[in-house]
């Protein structure tokens, strides 16, 4: 439990499909697809478009930060006041395409590009599992 | 992947004051409130008032003794926060299932 203030924290889950990247593609970036498998949406694939992805427990406000056509895209994530980046990424295989997703958060070196909440809680998250490692 | 209560935690340590009360009462053990205003910068009834929202959350609990309330920190109420990847990792393990089911059907 030490030390994650410098630490990052990045969940990322990757899978073969039997798709080609192009009909994947789609499946991330149509709202009405996108709605089919994540939530509903107002997703646009450009650069700076900011859009919300609701759901029953609430809205996860979003910026476009990356679009490259079936290749990669990426999204800040802010939701319950921390502030992540979710990337998508695309690469062609010889059955399909492996689509990787990787959401980052608690990343030192984003505090400059993502301050009030996320850095506040970066801080926060790091300061107080120090504590607790110490007194355990 | 969320609820009531967990945006209330969020929400409580997302305010620089309430964290240092909480931090302190980690730190400290017990305190009273004119214990914790006494550090904290601000003004008694404003330290109460954090002190409620923390409690809201489930992060303090209070035990009266006399006229004195005494408030101690409920680390327990951290752990869906220090989860994160935990939650997530779920969270996106079933959106792919669903994003399979999808791709699935956009053949048919």
């Amino acid at each position: 439990m030490t030390n994650v203030a410098t630490e990052t924290r990045s969940v990322v889950v990757e899978r073969e499909m039997p798709y080609p990247p192009e009909k994947l593609w789609r499946a991330l970036t149509q709202p009405h697809l996108l709605e089919g498998w994540l939530m509903k949406n107002d997703f646009s694939p450009a650069v700076e478009h900011r859009f919300k992805f609701s759901g029953d427990w609430g809205a996860v406000d979003c910026r476009v930060l990356e679009v490259e056509p079936n290749r990669r895209l990426a999204y800040t994530w802010g939701a319950m006041g921390l502030e992540s980046v979710v990337t998508w990424t695309l690469t062609p295989t010889p059955g399909g395409a492996r689509l990787r997703m990787e959401h980052v958060g608690f990343r030192p070196d984003q505090e400059q590009a993502y301050r009030g909440a996320t850095a506040g809680w970066q801080r926060m998250v790091g300061a107080l599992e120090d504590l607790l490692a110490r007194i355990d | 992947m969320s609820n009531g209560l967990q945006d209330e935690l969020f929400r409580s340590l997302g305010d620089p004051t309430r964290r240092a009360i909480f931090e302190r009462l980690c730190r400290e053990g017990e305190q009273t409130v004119g214990a914790l205003t006494a550090d904290a910068g601000v003004s008694q009834p404003a330290v109460s008032k954090h002190l409620g929202v923390l409690k809201r959350a489930g992060l303090v609990s209070e035990r009266r003794q006399g006229r004195q309330t005494h408030y101690s920190a409920q680390r327990s109420a951290l752990a869906p926060l220090l989860d994160w990847t935990r939650r997530m990792t779920e969270f996106w393990e079933g959106r792919f299932d669903d994003l399979e089911d999808l791709l699935k059907r956009m053949d048919q």
